[in-house]
């Protein structure tokens, strides 16, 4: 195990070091994916890793299928395979190798083989995408038994949540986000155990209500808390950043302690990973001080205009009403009703 | 040829040309954002395919890289930059963006973000036409990069096996994204895949609308005489980067000077030159395509913006 070093990273460069330690250490370890070798990424995530790994770390052509099967099958023998779907909603032309056929591997062969698979991909809306480059699927993965899944915000997280993965030895989905790859560089501690998967983050402690969620949204939730703060609400924000296994624990105890629980995420609410939360709370018979609530994005698909896709996203605005909402039990669709002062 | 048929394509490519030329303008000045694929050095493919074609039945499924093809098919460049600058007068009021809008009224049934997923859809196109008693051929058209995703091969054979009215046409223009495709396959002669198939395959020069639109006359020909798809392959070059602001340092020295050296808006002056076209005509006739697209850009910019207050609609019936 290398020695823990502090090293100021973006969250690209995180994952690089990541993937970088990963192809040091693991020698059964293989990198491929459209664009991710000699041009190092449409992100530039991957850059150097070609040059020096040499040909564990290959260019495919634009066929995900054969990226995510090579990936199943590679696994089955031996190699520890980090594959890259560029986009999440690619994922869905070869979802097959993912939902059919990773999952079952251990399954089927009732431990005789493993699929320790590693697939980096990014999702969710950045302005002008269109609908078919916007969505976040985290739910459609995690509804999959067998497969895990983990979403990192921070640049720490893209590094550890990442190598986690890897050492993990079933199929791990990791998604990040590319609205935050180039953003601040922050101090990351490179080095040191890799975690095993599983946890949260605590982002903010307080006492009020607990708001739950994951992803590039929780900036947004962390700036709508503090506006919430200067009115009084003291929200605990909690960054459930491995979606499955989803930490229940954790929850469960910042809502013991608040009584209160919103969730958001950037994912269309319907079948989304809150209505989970929201159950498994609900289910385990903690006490509620007013109804849980959930916020993603509006029952449609995503536009391209900016000025559309932000009605259709959680705003900064939808997420202080929400905690409002929840921190002061207001009925459903009263908060804008009311008047400030009242809220 | 004649000289008109070389000029109306001219014109046509120069609408396609100062769009994109507009686009990209507006993209770097952020009146436009996001991610936006260009096609200069690809427009004679839209100019000469579309001469070929009865858009009044024919329908066309283009990828992202799909302003031209929405230009060739008529769609006017107002609603073009209108659609990139979500504007409500976009031809999609600004649900599509750059790379996902459609333009149905025109032949031209949607621009697909996806690689590749338009073909199978193409074929759908075509098996209905089987049963409207319209005639229609179906042509999908993508980068040679879409080769190579299941979709792709799938539509091929499925459309064989049917013996349906489609038309492959693959945009060779070598690279996928920032990947030269002859280093992802075996062979990159990807008309040869056609045999395979049991389909016909021809290569042909893709910055010639002529040569173009032959090879796709022909096609239309086979298939609405019931003889099949058919896979064109149109070998060209982009001269810009795949998206704005790629800075193309995959490419070997030398490359895009030849590129542009062999551009198909310069290729065509040149042989309007050889037959005797003035070089006074040549420069007014840009300049009348110039004017329009300012004129459609002035529109575009002082057109309101979708209203957020619709984004619920059209989900469902
Ligand atoms: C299924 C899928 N995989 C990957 C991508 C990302 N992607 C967008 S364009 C592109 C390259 C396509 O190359 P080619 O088909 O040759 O078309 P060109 O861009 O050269 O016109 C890729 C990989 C995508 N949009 N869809
Ligand atoms: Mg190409």
């Amino acid at each position: 195990m290398p020695e823990i070093i502090e090293k100021t990273l973006s969250y690209a460069e995180s994952v690089n070091a990541a993937l970088s330690r990963a192809l040091e250490e693991r020698p059964e370890t293989l990198l491929f994916g459209e664009d991710v070798a000699i041009p190092g990424g449409v992100f530039g995530v991957t850059k150097g890793l070609r040059r020096k790994f040499g040909e564990r770390v290959f260019d495919t052509p634009i066929s995900e299928s054969a990226i995510l099967g090579g990936a199943v099958g590679s696994a089955m023998f031996g190699r520890r395979p980090i594959v890259e779907i560029m986009w999440a909603d690619f994922a869905l032309v070869a979802f097959d190798q993912i939902v059919n056929q990773a999952a079952n591997v251990r399954y089927v062969s009732r431990g005789a083989l493993a699929a320790p698979l590693t697939v980096r991909t990014q999702q969710g809306n950045a302005p002008g995408a269109c609908a078919q480059h916007s969505q976040s699927l985290e739910a459609l993965f995690a509804h999959i038994p067998g497969i895990r899944v983990c979403m990192p915000t921070t640049n720490q997280d893209a590094y550890d949540l990442l190598l986690s993965a890897i050492w993990s030895d079933d199929p791990t989905i990791v998604i990040e986000n590319r609205t935050l790859y180039h953003g601040a560089k922050q101090p990351v501690r490179i080095g040191g155990p890799v975690q095993a998967v599983g946890g949260v983050g605590l982002r903010r402690s307080g006492s009020d209500l607990t708001v739950v969620t994951w992803g590039a949204m929780q900036h947004r939730v962390l700036a709508a808390a503090e506006r919430a703060a200067a009115e009084g609400i003291d929200a605990e924000v909690i960054d459930a950043r491995w979606i499955r296994p989803l930490d229940l624990d954790s929850i469960l105890a910042s809502v013991q302690r608040t009584g209160r629980l919103l969730v958001v995420h950037e994912a269309h609410t319907t079948g989304g990973v809150g209505a989970e939360v929201v159950s498994r709370v609900v289910e385990s018979g903690v006490q509620l001080t007013s109804p849980p609530v959930r916020i993603g994005a509006l029952e449609t698909r995503i536009p391209a205009a900016v000025q559309l896709a932000a009605r259709v996203l959680p705003g900064d605005e939808d997420i202080l009403g929400a905690i409002r909402r929840v921190a002061h039990d207001v009925p459903a669709g009263r908060v804008e009703a009311m008047p400030a002062g009242a809220r | 040829m004649s000289q008109d048929t070389l000029l109306a394509s001219l014109e046509v490519m120069h609408r396609i040309r100062e769009t994109e030329e507009t686009i990209s303008r507006l993209r770097l000045s952020e009146d436009i954002v996001g991610s936006v694929h260009l096609c200069n050095g690809q427009e004679a493919i839209y100019t000469g395919a579309v001469r070929a074609l009865d858009l009044g039945r024919d329908a066309v499924f283009p990828t992202y890289r799909g302003h031209g093809w929405a230009i060739a098919c008529g769609v006017p460049p107002e609603a073009v930059l209108a659609e990139l600058l979500g504007r409500a007068s976009g031809i999609s009021g600004g649900r599509g963006g750059s790379a996902y809008f459609t333009a149905p009224g025109y032949g031209m049934y949607g621009e697909n973000s996806i690689v590749g997923a338009g073909a199978p859809i193409a074929c759908g196109a075509a098996l209905a036409g089987r049963f409207d008693g319209s005639g229609r051929v179906a042509l999908a058209s993508f980068g040679e990069g879409a080769m190579n995703q299941g979709a792709v091969h799938e539509a091929m054979n499925f459309a064989a096996a049917m013996t349906l009215p489609v038309i492959f046409l693959v945009e060779n223009n070598t690279y996928s994204e920032l990947t030269p495709t002859r280093d992802v396959v075996r062979n990159d002669q990807f008309f040869r895949r056609a045999s395979a198939y049991g389909m016909a395959g021809v290569r042909f020069d893709g910055n010639d609308p002529d040569a173009v639109r032959d090879a796709v006359a022909d096609a239309v020909e086979r298939c609405r005489n019931g003889a099949g798809p058919v896979l064109l392959e149109a070998m060209t070059q982009r001269i810009v980067g795949h998206y704005i602001g790629d800075v193309q340092h995959y490419r070997p020295a030398g490359e895009l000077d030849a590129a542009i050296a062999a551009e198909p808006i310069a290729r065509a002056e040149r042989m309007a030159r050889a037959a005797g076209v003035g070089d006074t005509e040549l420069a007014a006739l840009r300049q009348r395509v110039v004017d329009e697209v300012d004129r459609a850009a002035q529109a575009a910019l002082s057109a309101p913006l979708a209203d957020p207050a619709t984004v619920e609609e059209h989900v469902y019936a």
